[in-house]
């Protein structure tokens, strides 16, 4: 048994079946749901493969046509990306469920292509070794992601994805400038070599800068998140439940490797200031939030202010590095299912009263439960109330905060949760209520409510996971290996 | 300073240069322009710096980037365009507007 799973290239599995599959539905559009169904449905069966490859032989890498790096491209994975890479196939497989019940004919032939492409950029993105293939999959996301967001066609879709477009392209170039810094001064692009070779020089420092700079433009960290609620908000549902929960994280990920394997030694002040972001993150995109009046909006900016918890680890990791980067995955595993299953849940309010106000909402608890369900249990992660996933990650970020003296940060992060059980309360409170204007509900798909639910389960559920979750990221973990102390 | 350098010094002002217009103008076609002037700096850095000194060749490993890249910035600039006439069309200028999220 061991040996047929560990002889598997679970690797090249990941990436091309995805696309296989994606221009299978371009060419055959009448095929699309049931290809896009059968693709999710195989790719945790391929996560679930590479798991148990992972756990039983440790680190896994593949050298694509035998030709292996620096020539070629090295396929590899660690914990981190196993764990980045089952949060893609658990969201993915959700999103697709409710996405089958949801595009009308015309957008459906658009939308599986783009989303399954997206997939495959994803998973070979986590699965990247070195930083220009992690261009190249970052610039494929931004490709698909866009053309996701402008699907609707109508003319906040389009202007917002054209500001989503402008972003994510800029960010690229300065993080390709910084590539193109660290291959000179260093000679290779690879994770691994560049680990042993850079030091603080100029050369590293100025591509710290325009590669951080960049990435945190794609991340959408305050104030450079100008761009992600009028995209996020103007999206079909299913397509904010993936830029949401899956594309930002994508840039945050490369971002966190970065600054695990090559730049520890020179993080100091950087850290700090990318500290002090995320704290005002925090607070910026929760005040915003609870002042919006739709609940798309208002959910689109609670991932500002959930992104904002991911930077607070930045400067506590210096005296608790496997802490602080553990309560951040665990963080990000967990915001990415509460969040999609809350814009699922939205696009469902969308779709049963035709609007998404807050204040018009009417009577969703007794008439669509399953949803004022999945959004009150996925709102309980994101407050990071115990049992879920966002609890454990918030706890072990504050136990890192307190153990180091940083009350502003402990104090940012109890602050910031009191302001999203502000926001929360505020749409689950006028779900309970009649509204002033009674409308006419059309009904709403059973698949859509379910995959709403599905996902806010599985972030409650990631509170009772910790100790597999843990044992997972610390295989080949580059958080001990980093040199960050722990 | 060599030749190679110099070239890599264009680059970053060429860089320099298409990060200043896209911030500063508000026509969406001189921002995708700006954007691949960028590019072409990013590029220009990347081929100059692949010297390696005297009269040994050149790395091969920069050209294949850059190659890579421009396959990356033709479709994104295809998109873009597209994009941009579909903004046109539907809001009667091809600009953002000043109407930011928050």
């Amino acid at each position: 048994m061991d040996a047929v799973v560990s002889a598997i290239p679970w690797g090249p599995v990941l990436i091309l079946l995805p696309l296989a599959a994606g221009t299978t539905c371009f060419v055959f559009p009448s095929t699309a749901k049931t290809v896009g169904l059968v693709t999710v449905t195989l790719v945790p069966l391929a996560v679930a493969g590479l798991a148990w490859r992972l756990l039983a032989h440790g680190v896994y890498h593949h050298a694509v046509g035998g030709w292996g790096a620096p020539l070629g491209i090295d396929l590899q994975a660690d914990g981190l990306s196993l764990l980045m890479l089952a949060m893609t196939a658990f969201v993915g497989f959700g999103v697709t469920l409710y996405a089958t019940g949801y595009f009308k004919a015309g957008q459906s032939d658009r939308f599986w292509p783009l989303w399954l492409f997206l997939l495959a950029a994803l998973n070979a993105l986590f699965l990247s070794g070195d930083l220009f293939n992690l261009y190249v999959t970052l610039e494929m996301i931004g490709l698909a992601a866009v053309a996701m967001t402008a699907l609707q066609g109508g003319r906040d879709a389009l202007v917002g994805a054209m500001r989503y477009l402008l972003a994510t392209l800029l960010g690229s170039l300065a993080y390709l400038m910084g590539v193109a810094l660290l291959y000179h001064g260093y000679g290779t692009v690879d994770l691994g070599l560049l680990a042993a070779r850079v030091t603080p020089s100029p050369v590293a420092w100025a591509a710290l800068g325009l590669m951080s700079a960049g990435l945190v433009l794609k991340t959408a960290l305050f104030p450079l998140h100008f761009w992600l609620p009028p995209a996020h908000a103007s999206a079909p549902a299913p397509v904010s439940a993936l830029l949401s929960a899956l594309v930002v994280k994508a840039s945050f990920y490369i971002l966190l490797r970065l600054w695990l394997e090559i730049f520890s030694p020179m993080a100091g002040g950087v850290a700090g200031l990318l500290g002090l972001l995320g704290g005002a993150a925090v607070l910026w995109g929760s005040l915003q939030a609870l002042r919006q009046v739709r609940v798309k909006l208002l959910v689109a900016y609670s991932t500002v202010a959930q992104i904002g918890y991911l930077f607070l680890a930045f400067p506590l990791a210096a005296g608790m590095g496997l802490t602080a980067w553990s309560a951040v995955v665990y963080l990000a595993f967990s915001h990415a299912l509460a969040k999609a299953a809350m814009f699922l849940a939205a696009g469902n309010l969308v779709h049963f009263g035709g609007h998404d106000r807050v204040v018009d909402l009417d009577r969703v608890v007794q008439r669509l439960p399953l949803t004022a369900g999945a959004f009150a249990l996925a709102g309980v992660s994101i407050m990071g109330l115990p049992p879920s996933g966002g609890f454990n990650g918030k706890w072990l970020l504050l136990q890192a905060a307190v153990a180091q003296g940083r009350w502003d940060i402990a104090g940012v992060m109890v602050v910031g949760g009191l302001m999203a059980a502000g926001y929360i309360f505020k749409v689950l409170g006028h779900t309970f209520t009649q509204a002033n204007v009674p409308h006419e509900p059309s009904s709403v798909p059973a698949r859509m409510e379910w995959a709403a639910m599905i996902l806010a389960c599985g972030a409650i559920l990631l509170g009772f996971l910790a100790p597999p979750f843990l044992a997972v990221l610390a295989v080949g973990n580059p958080i001990a290996a980093g040199g960050l102390g722990s | 300073m060599s030749i190679a350098s110099l070239y890599a010094l264009v680059g970053v002002g060429l860089f320099s240069l298409g990060l200043h217009a896209v911030i500063v103008y508000d026509h969406l076609l001189r921002k995708i322009l700006a954007i691949n002037v960028m590019g072409s700096g990013v590029f220009l850095v990347l081929i100059s710096l692949a010297g390696r000194g005297g009269n040994s060749a050149p790395d091969p490993v920069p050209h294949a980037m850059v190659i890579t890249g421009i396959v990356v910035a033709v479709s994104a600039t295809a998109l873009a365009l597209s994009l941009m006439l579909r903004v046109a069309a539907a809001t009667g200028r091809a600009e953002l507007g000043e109407e930011r999220g928050d």
